[in-house]
This record gives C-alpha cells, sequence and structure tokens, in this order.
C-alpha cells in the first residue's frame, strides 16, 4: 500500500536525510521504524503523507505518486492516512471536544451532532467523557497522545502514522500507549507505521525497519529481531558503542 | 578580498530576492484562499475581537496624548502669529489624516501584529499547522485570512476612535489649558475639515491593517528552531510591520492625494 523509491530529501544540498531509500510497508501490519536520535525518522514520516515534499524519488499510496500532488489533491491522502504527532500537536486554544471534532466542526457540522461521535472515539482511547471540555495544558502527556489519536480515529484512516508515541512517557503509560496502538490496528486492520526508540514496541509491532544515514539497513520481522545477525540491528537494540552505527561517544574515544 | 566581496553581495541578493519571492508566494496563496474558500466567521470575529476590542484602551489613550502634544506643539507656533483660532482645525486634520490611522497602525502592530506571528509561530513549532492539514483544514483558512479580513475591517473602526480622541485632547489642551474660546476649536474643524479627510485616514488605516496582518503572519508561518524562531519572528514582524505602515503611508497619501479622494 505505502512504497518509498528512490526517495531523496535534502535541506542544505549537504547532507541527505533519506538518501535513494526504498521500503515497502506491508499492507495490515505494524511496522516499527527506528533509528538514532537526528537520523530523519520524522522527516521520512513526514514525507510519506506528503507534510514533506523529497527533494527527488516518489512515494506511492494505493499506487498514486504523491509527491506529484499539490496541496490540495493531498487532501484525500490526508483521508486515507491519520497522523499522530510526536507531543500530540492538540491546538492549544480548543478543548478536547473542539479539538478531536475539528474536521467536522470546519465542515460546518453541528456541534450536537458532532458531540456523539467524540464521545465514541475518546471512548477507543479509553477517555471517559469528563475530559470532553478539558484544554490540551489541562491534560497529562498520556492522555494527550490518546486525545491526539482520537482525532486521528476521527476518519477513520486505513493508515495510521505515529511519530514517536511514547517519547516522554512513564514506563507504565508507554505501555497503555502501545497496547492502545496494537489494538487499533488489530480492531481496524490498518496499516500502522510508528517511529520509536523503544525496544518494548518490538511486542507489539510486525515488522521493524532500521534507518541509518539515509538508508533503510535493515528490515524484519520483530519476531526474530532478537536473533538477527545484521551488525546495525545487533548493536541497535543493545545500546553497543561498538559496531556499523558510529556515536559521539565512539567518535570522541577514537580521536582520544 | 574582491571576489569574496562580489560573492557576499551576490548572497545578500539572493537572499533578499528569495524573501520577497517567499513572501509574495504567502500573500498570492492568502488571497487566492480568501476568494476561493468558505470564510470561517468563527474565526474572524475572534480575531477581531482581539485585534479590535482589546486594542481598544490603548487606542484611546494613544490617540488622547497624541492630540494633547499636537495642540500644546501648534499652540507654541500659532502664538506667535496670534492665529490660535486654527489650532482645532490642524489637531484634526492632523490626526485624521495622519497620526489616527499611523499611530493606530503603529500601535496595532505593536499589540496584535506581534501576537499573530507569536501565535502561528507556536503552531508552527509544535506541528499544530501540520495537524491541521492531516485534518484536511487549510491553514490559510483557518489561520491566516481571518486574521487578515478581521485587520482590514476593524482597522478603520480603531482609527475613528484614535481620530476622535486627538481631538478631544486637543480640545481639552486648548480649553482647559491655555483657555483658548471652546466655539472656535469646535468651529475651526466644522469650518475646514472635509469628511474627504477622514475617508482618505481610513483608506490609509485600512490598507496598514492589511500589511500589519499580512506581515505577522507571514513571520508566524515560516517561524522554525524553537522558541528562539518565535522570539525572532515576532520582534521581526513589528520591525517590518512598523516599518512598512511607514513606507506605506507616503505613497498612499500621495496615491489618495492624487486621485482626488483625499
Amino acid at each position: 500500500m505505502i512504497r518509498l523509491s528512490h526517495l531523496r530529501k535534502t535541506f542544505d544540498n549537504k547532507r541527505f536525510v533519506t538518501d535513494d531509500l526504498d521500503l515497502e510497508i506491508p499492507t495490515g501490519q505494524m511496522t516499527c521504524i527506528i533509528g538514532r536520535s537526528g537520523e530523519g525518522k520524522s522527516v521520512l514520516l513526514k514525507q510519506m503523507i506528503g507534510l514533506i515534499k523529497p527533494t527527488s524519488g516518489s512515494v506511492f499510496i494505493d499506487n498514486v505518486d504523491i509527491t506529484k500532488l499539490s496541496d490540495e489533491e493531498l487532501e484525500p491522502v490526508f483521508k486515507k492516512c491519520g497522523y499522530v504527532f510526536q507531543f500530540a500537536a492538540l491546538l492549544d486554544s480548543l478543548n478536547v471536544f473542539e479539538n478531536v471534532g475539528l474536521s467536522l466542526l470546519e465542515q460546518g457540522e453541528k456541534p450536537e451532532k458532532v458531540l456523539p461521535i467524540v464521545r465514541d472515539k475518546l471512548g477507543l482511547v479509553n477517555l471517559t467523557p469528563d475530559v470532553l471540555y478539558k484544554y490540551p495544558s489541562e491534560l497529562s502527556g498520556g492522555m494527550r497522545k490518546r486525545v491526539g489519536l482520537a482525532r486521528t480515529l476521527m476518519s477513520s484512516p486505513s493508515v495510521i502514522l505515529y511519530d514517536e508515541p511514547t517519547t516522554g512517557l512513564d514506563p507504565i503509560t508507554a505501555r497503555v500507549v502501545h497496547e492502545l496502538m496494537y489494538d487499533m490496528q488489530k480492531a481496524f486492520n490498518v496499516t500502522s507505521v510508528v517511529i520509536s526508540h523503544d525496544v518494548e514496541i518490538f511486542k507489539y509491532v510486525d515488522n521493524v525497519a532500521l534507518l541509518h544515514q539515509g538508508k533503510i539497513e535493515y528490515f524484519g520481522s520483530a519476531k526474530t529481531i532478537w536473533e538477527s545477525d545484521n551488525p546495525y540491528i545487533y548493536q541497535f537494540i543493545r545500546g553497543l558503542q561498538d559496531g556499523p552505527i558510529q556515536t559521539e561517544i565512539a567518535h570522541q574515544t577514537g580521536a582520544e | 578580498m574582491l571576489i569574496s566581496g562580489i560573492n557576499f553581495i551576490g548572497q545578500a541578493a539572493l537572499s533578499v530576492v528569495n524573501m520577497i519571492g517567499a513572501f509574495a508566494m504567502f500573500l498570492w496563496t492568502a488571497i487566492k484562499t480568501c476568494f476561493t474558500t468558505r470564510l470561517n466567521f468563527a474565526q474572524l470575529f475572534l480575531q477581531m475581537k482581539r485585534i479590535g476590542v482589546d486594542s481598544f484602551i490603548i487606542i484611546c489613550l494613544t490617540g488622547l496624548s497624541s492630540g494633547l502634544a499636537l495642540a500644546l506643539q501648534i499652540y507654541i507656533g500659532f502664538h506667535r502669529f496670534g492665529i490660535e483660532e486654527f489650532i482645532g482645525t490642524i489637531v484634526a486634520l492632523g490626526m485624521t489624516r495622519e497620526l489616527g490611522p499611523v499611530l493606530t497602525g503603529l500601535m496595532v502592530t505593536g499589540r496584535a501584529g506581534s501576537s499573530m506571528a507569536a501565535e502561528i509561530g507556536t503552531m508552527q513549532i509544535t506541528e499544530q499547522v501540520d495537524a491541521l492539514k492531516t485534518l484536511c483544514i487549510n491553514p490559510y483558512q483557518y489561520l491566516v485570512v481571518p486574521r487578515m479580513v478581521a485587520s482590514i475591517i476593524i482597522m478603520p473602526f480603531l482609527t475613528v476612535f484614535s481620530m476622535l480622541c486627538g481631538i478631544i485632547g486637543g480640545y481639552l489642551y486648548c480649553v482647559n489649558v491655555v483657555e483658548l474660546n471652546p466655539d472656535s476649536y469646535i468651529s475651526g474643524i466644522r469650518q475646514w475639515v472635509e469628511m474627504s479627510d477622514i475617508v482618505g485616514g481610513l483608506i490609509k488605516s485600512s490598507f496598514f491593517g492589511f500589511i500589519l496582518s499580512a506581515v505577522g503572519s507571514y513571520n508566524g508561518y515560516i517561524t522554525y528552531g524553537g522558541a528562539r524562531g518565535v522570539g525572532i519572528a515576532t520582534t521581526r514582524s513589528v520591525v517590518v510591520g512598523s516599518i512598512a505602515i511607514l513606507i506605506a503611508n507616503y505613497f498612499l497619501s500621495s496615491f489618495l492625494h492624487t486621485v482626488g479622494i483625499s
């Protein structure tokens, strides 16, 4: 369903964030993209949905190259693909009800018609109606992310992209969010792509891709990832300093 | 040395052209959105309240103090020639033709233009603008157009109050401080100030509303780099907006005079 072909992206014509990258996301499965901080995972995810245009290459969603589409033509893509932002990106000036129901309210739907739909979506992410009229500043990090997910579910997307959904959350809340993502994937049979640093997520996803220096250095099943002898994935998931992935600490040690 | 100098000039020229091009594209998209999409009335009224109602007190105070100072300075000059009865006329002409619109433009730029840049800039760096796109909400329609239309509509109203307060300030100085005849102050205004003077000032203020909202929104929209980026965007929106208003003021005044409106 989602296929990236020869994807290249540079912001300064010096370093390529994605460099001739090819990747195919299996339909109906949950794929996790891992990689070091600053490798461009979020940029990759945003290119998948058209929020960032690649310098060259193609992104195919249902065989349509979305890199050729204008902002207006991208609307069907956004309806099909939901995006859960790293810090939820809830609009500060709107309460939970207005945030979740924003797309319908902006289409001119009456609030009383939108309210039951919003309640329903909040229920899916295990939030009770008493949060409806709270503002984002009154919510905890975990609640914000769940509200963000509820907002994404409003369009009943067939693809959900999660940008580091558990960043900044404690392990218990992170697990709740992981289970929620897993439940969503199973309940609606959506295709999910998750950016994460958390190795705990391997329990919930089907596939893992490792992004390193603009390329996918590993793609394989999450079930067998701990047995993999791929040097990149071996080093990364064990947090080792020695290996093909150069770390700042290894650089400093080498220099000394 | 020569090559590096030419290189520097070339880079600077490219940077300026790039900036002007980006601003022109932003304006074109905003204007196109304004005429091709439904106006968001909820956002429009909210912005009219924020830009207009919330600026009302400072606009009145600015107008009043300017009227007082203007009357004082004119009195000093006119007293030398014994033509104090024209103070009211000159204060009114000054406030309606120049000071009312320009001071309102500058004050609203400092208060509301900076707020636009900060608010949209914060939304940009916290991915709220991207979130709007993924919800199929046009950020120009939701964020930019309501601010621009609200500024264009509300600025003339604020300017009317600035003009009025300025004239009242002049009256208070003339009547209470230098004890001139109140009737001569008012009759001078009635006799010499024409509706075209007021209309010209209001047209200018509407245009200033367009400038300050366009500059504020644009600087917010291109914000990057966290809190520092928001700070830079806010400062730039006030500086660029104020300078643009002052420059536009001359050309607008000249244009309105040439076409016979003011």
